[in-house]
């Protein structure tokens, strides 16, 4: 009986332990990873990868509410190659559609970690520039570009299907021009966005680094 | 040329004829649904586009030893399948390695892949993962029942376990065929190539709205692109299959590609009709009509013939 009591005991005080003491998640930092050094191949690579935009299916704020049309017959950005997929491990587009309130940010990271490199961020809407009609509130961050590297900003509010298919293409201008590299910008400078997204988040129950 | 080097350059060849014929299915396929929807539609090349990113990303995660060996399964599973069917009847370098007990090992070979992206797939722990693997795996093997049934009669009819005979036995016309001579066997094996095409309504390890991309959810990648080419393969090599024994085989390139396109169409215009079966409606759909069927199918051939 005792024993048992002991056992629930220990098991109560392992979970009381902070995420990081347990022994679940990888500890590791990233690494940057350079692009192919061979013209032609980086080329072709970064003509594939503006070709073949896989959205992720995360909808932060109000503005989500201007992907779906995006799928439908009247826009189709399927022809343009740009898909939804659910999981952050296959995505390569991060939209931050609208405000982004605290609750959320711990969550974006988390998903953003994960996506693997390369990886690009839309911010949608006047939110994700300064705020945007949330600039005063508790519950909201007002800049983007501090706590995730933002490549392309659609302003509005909300912007129409069209500037979010603006931006895209944007997007594309610079992944074929190879200067979207948010993914690497943002792990030589993890020690800053780090420091800016704990400013945010009190309540960091999560490895450094979302694996 | 040495014969079996000559076998093994016809087998690359007839390899990366199926890819590509499988990828340009997909590509075609999405174009025509998305024109079914008043879309213009991705390019038809989008699933090349979409394996040359996946295979240009920079990193990738895994889970340890059997996630990295989950994809190799599959790909191998695929291939293998493949390479057991004679993909043009009559021709030397199509001919790929059918011999005499084929059909067995060509059953064995499409749980194969399932089996070994279970195991990989269970090891990412995801939760999505688990769920699809177990609906994917009962699904599936609801669905080889009539499958099995449907092959039985097929072999009971043809007194062989080999597809090229069996393909061999069917030409000279449209009256030949399977379609034609066992009509009952041709219904389960083809009640149950919709499931096992996992389209709609049989998508239920992918389920789009319930557990997105279910076992893939934590494939990355060139793990994904592994899983890519398996994709356009591994149904391609099924199209075929089922194009030999139900539907004369083919005895020339365009003929397979106009019969395999049709029966693909069958399972997307299915899909279009249909929406999503829970996991045990489509277990019990299967083991009812498909198999009953099937066992009919057995008995009027193994008693009559």
């Amino acid at each position: 009986m005792d024993k048992e009591k002991d056992g629930v005991l220990a098991t109560i005080e392992e979970a009381r332990k902070s995420f990081n003491e347990q022994d679940y998640y990888c500890q590791e930092l990233p690494k940057t990873v350079q692009p192919v050094a061979n013209k032609i191949v980086r080329g072709f690579y970064n003509w594939a990868q503006a070709n073949s935009l896989w959205i992720l299916g995360f909808g932060t704020g109000c503005g989500s509410i201007e992907l779906p049309p995006l799928f439908t017959p009247r826009y189709d950005v399927a022809r343009f190659g740009i898909f939804p997929r659910p999981t952050p491990r296959q995505a390569g587009v991060f939209i931050i559609s609208g405000y982004l309130s605290v609750k959320t940010l711990k969550r974006v990271i988390r998903s953003y970690e994960q996506m693997q490199n390369p990886k690009f961020v839309l911010g949608l809407g006047s939110c994700t520039v300064n705020g945007g009609m949330y600039f005063d509130s508790y519950n909201t961050i007002n800049r983007l570009d501090y706590y995730l590297p933002v490549d392309v900003y659609i302003a509005g509010c909300m912007p129409r299907p069209e500037a979010l298919m603006k931006g895209f293409e944007t997007l594309k201008e610079q992944i074929r021009a190879g200067k979207a590299e948010g993914a690497n910008h943002y792990v030589e400078n993890l020690e800053w966005y780090k420091a800016n997204q704990k400013q945010i988040i009190k309540d960091w129950d999560m490895p450094e680094y979302n694996w | 040329m040495d014969g079996i080097v000559l076998k093994v350059v016809y087998a690359i060849l007839s390899l990366i004829l199926i890819f590509n014929y499988g990828m340009l299915v997909i590509g075609v396929t999405a174009k025509i649904v998305a024109r079914a929807h008043g879309r213009i539609g991705p390019p038809f090349y989008q699933p090349y586009i979409d394996l040359l990113k996946s295979i240009s990303m920079r990193t990738s995660v895994h889970h340890g030893v059997m996630f990295w060996l989950g994809p190799v399964f599959r790909l191998t599973g695929g291939i293998g399948l493949y390479m057991l069917i004679p993909a043009v009847y009559g021709s030397e370098w199509l001919q790929n390695f059918s011999f005499s007990g084929d059909l067995i090992l060509v059953i064995y070979f499409i749980f194969f892949g399932m089996l070994g992206m279970a195991l990989g797939a269970g090891e990412s722990g995801h939760p999505f993962s688990a769920m699809g693997i177990m609906r994917g795996l009962a699904h599936t093997t609801a669905s080889e029942v009539p499958f099995a049934l449907a092959i039985i009669a097929v072999a009971a009819q043809y007194h062989t376990l080999s597809i090229s005979d069996i393909v061999a036995a069917q030409q000279g016309g449209i009256g030949h065929w399977t379609l034609m001579t066992n009509p009952l066997a041709t219904l389960a094996g083809m009640l149950a190539y919709l499931g096992m095409m996992m389209h709609s309504p049989f998508d239920l390890h992918m389920a789009p709205q319930e557990i997105p991309v279910g076992p893939v959810t934590e494939y990355n990648s060139s793990y994904l692109a592994l899983m890519q080419s398996n994709r356009s393969i591994f149904a391609s090599a099924k199209l075929i299959l089922f194009m030999n024994l139900f539907f004369g085989g083919a005895t020339s390139i365009p003929e397979m590609v106009v019969k395999t396109f049709l029966i693909f169409f069958f399972c997307v215009f299915v899909g279009v009709v249909f929406p999503r079966f829970r996991v045990e409606q489509s277990v019990r759909w299967f083991l009812k009509l498909p198999t009953m069927i099937g066992v009919l199918a057995v008995v009027i051939y193994t008693v009559h013939g």
